[in-house]
């Protein structure tokens, strides 16, 4: 009996590492895919990578698609791993999505408003067969074009809010929580719950709001609203004293109308629930707005009786990278603890028999 | 005196390093209670010591030497790849010896080696909680700890004991700290929980994904949890390892073949390399070397 002493980690880490880089370059006969050609084709994918990756960046993001082959959870870790260590020169005043450039606008509530229905680039109406043309490589036809309306939408719940239907969105001075700066405490303000959500996975929050839908925490939502296009962000340095535009970024917003049947301290009316994501990404927002809605049944009165209404369960497990580490970690050895659980279960396999004997 | 261009000295942010010491301070300050702090992303995945790297991260000079251990281990792949993170982000000397090192980062085990005044041990965390399988909110263990309401975990070690007729907790066994706080001691064994007790060297552990720090200062009193009428004990494998002879340390069971055969080899690769270095030899020891 021979025993070789497990040696040797650091050379095969080094080759794990160079046939991972083989791997992920694949047939070297075939084009090398370019992040450029990632970030203007592959847009949906950069765009989940920077809502989950907490960073509006699409070179970098398209970067990561790259490196992760395509692993998107992947790629949103390394976008976070080099976010975190990205100095904060300011944080950005409240975005301001009614002045929206909006390329999409939709409202399932009213047949028209003002503004009208936008359809946008939307996979919505298409029919769901395989493109075989897409094989081939060649050039689409030049979308129609029409003269853009520069004047800003209103928001759908604006209307409703003049009659005093929906809930009111008091503006608030106060400073947001950070959760990339301080951990999460409970009870969490709403503003905090809204960021866990915006970073948190797609599948998690479709899963849970889509299980609301089912009678888990059901809240009777209406697409109030779904808009998308480019939102500016301004920053006012405090040397300045005004505010600066510092660029746009795509976004995704949804305002779910909800009914809500009214409390011993609030009339009948409609209540909101909110979801807002980088990039286009409509999924993502509509099932935050779901869990959003679901998340505030406490502070409306309403039985927590369903998984998407506790708060603490939502919060703690919407974030991809912590599940993927924590998941994925039970790869580490474990030897020493699997060890200690021989000898237990050994020792209470023996005290069964004895007693069976007797 | 980074090694990696971009990145700060033991690549976390000055800023970053500051906020962590600050936590460390207040969890030496309160022995074994979890105190809250804004975990970074790093650049390893959660669960592979993210918090164990960033207390290591906060604490690291120049002048430090490192040694890093993952179930005992110098060299297992995971070990490994965090000694490297720091011999690449602060440059700083690394060891396996147990005795030469100023900062140990360890997984699931504590050194068989009594460590000294001026040596540090960071524990890689992965539930600060020792509540959590009891209780999973954490609003309500956090009240729980602050009125020191412990009862549900001594129901729970009283029911093991009507079922089982012993305690069935093998590792993660909870300890008291300094009388007052209920701790995780991290996935160690069982058998390393009396080094806790007492440790002239100053214990802190990190849990990056759940984002808490907490510590024990040297020579605080740490208990496990027992009876008077069902003491605590700890077990090991009831052999002497294959290799150093050792009868008192900590073992890995190794399969050697598909009859059943096993070997029993020290799980602290140090401790098992410098008994043999002594002359000390087992069972199985290669017959070349057991001639030197």
């Amino acid at each position: 009996m021979a025993y070789v002493a497990v040696k040797g980690g650091e050379k095969a880490i080094d080759a794990a590492h160079a046939w991972l880089a083989s791997d992920r370059r694949g047939d070297p006969a075939i084009a090398e895919v370019s992040t450029a050609q990632i970030a203007s084709q592959l847009g949906r994918a950069v765009d989940r990578v920077m809502a989950e990756g907490s960073l509006y960046d699409r070179d970098l993001a398209a970067l990561a698609i790259k490196q992760a082959q395509g692993d998107l959870i992947e790629a949103a870790f390394l976008l976070r791993a080099y976010r975190t260590t990205l100095p904060r020169f300011a944080y950005s005043l409240p975005l301001d999505t009614a002045a929206m450039q909006i390329r999409r606008r939709i409202s399932a509530v009213f047949k028209d408003l003002p503004g009208g229905q936008v359809l946008g680039p939307t996979y919505d109406y298409t029919h769901r067969l395989l493109d075989f043309a897409l094989l081939a490589e060649g050039q689409p036809p030049a979308p129609p074009t029409a003269p853009s309306d520069a004047a800003p939408l209103r928001r759908v719940n604006d209307f409703l809010g003049h009659e005093g239907l929906i809930e009111p969105d008091a503006p608030s001075d106060a400073t947001p929580g950070d959760l990339t700066r301080e951990p999460l405490t409970f009870p969490a303000s709403r503003e905090v719950r809204l960021q866990a959500l915006a970073r948190g996975d797609e599948g998690f929050l479709l899963a849970l709001g889509y299980s609301t839908q089912r009678g888990y925490g059901g809240s009777h939502p209406f697409a109030g609203e779904i808009r998308v296009g480019e939102a500016r962000v301004e920053i006012e340095p405090p040397e300045l004293g005004f505010a600066i535009d510092i660029g746009d970024i795509t976004l995704t917003e949804c305002q779910m109308v909800n009914q809500f049947k009214g409390s011993r301290t609030a009339p009948p009316q409609f209540t909101r629930g909110y979801g807002l994501t980088f990039g286009h990404a409509e999924r993502k927002a509509m099932g935050m707005a779901l869990v959003d809605r679901a998340m505030r049944a406490e502070e409306l009165g309403e039985d927590l009786t369903a998984p998407a209404q506790n708060v603490e369960f939502v919060l703690y497990h919407s974030d991809n990278i912590e599940g993927t580490g924590f998941v994925e970690h039970l790869k580490l050895p474990h030897y020493v603890d699997f060890q200690s659980e021989l000898e237990t279960i050994r020792r209470m396999r023996a005290d069964a028999m004895k007693d069976a004997a007797e | 005196m980074s090694t990696v261009e971009g990145y700060n000295f033991a690549y976390l942010d000055e800023q970053t390093k500051r906020m962590i010491r600050r936590a460390l301070l207040k969890a030496v300050a309160i022995p074994g209670h979890q105190i809250p702090f804004g975990s970074r992303e790093m650049p390893l995945p959660y669960g592979w010591g993210t918090g164990g790297i960033q207390v290591t991260a906060a604490i690291l000079g120049p002048e430090d030497t490192l040694k890093v251990i993952d179930q005992g281990a110098d060299d297992t792949t995971n070990a490994v790849s965090i000694r490297r993170f720091f011999a690449r982000t602060a440059g700083v000397a690394t060891t396996t010896d147990t005795e030469a090192a100023t900062v140990i980062q360890t997984r699931h085990r504590i050194p068989e080696k009594k460590l000294r005044e001026d040596q540090i041990i960071v524990y890689q965390v992965p539930q600060p909680e020792p509540l959590s399988r009891l209780e999973p909110s954490r609003a309500e263990t956090r009240r729980m700890h602050a009125l020191a309401e412990y009862g549900l975990m001594h129901v729970k070690l009283y029911e093991d004991i009507t079922r089982f007729g012993h305690i069935a907790i093998s590792y993660d066994y909870p300890v008291m700290v300094n009388g007052r706080h209920l701790m995780a001691p991290s996935p160690i064994p069982a058998f390393d929980n009396p080094k806790m007790d007492m440790m002239p060297a100053l214990q802190l552990f990190g849990a990056g994904r759940e984002k808490r720090i907490y510590a024990i200062p040297p020579y605080t009193s740490v208990k496990s949890l027992d009876f008077d009428d069902h003491p605590f004990r700890t077990t090991r494998a009831p052999h002497a390892c294959g290799l150093c002879g050792a009868d008192d340390s900590y073992l890995d069971e190794v399969v050697t073949d598909d009859k059943g055969g096993r070997l029993y080899v020290c799980s602290d690769t140090d401790h098992c390399e410098t008994r043999r270095a002594a002359g000390h030899t087992g069972s199985e020891t290669p017959v070349a070397e057991a001639a030197q």
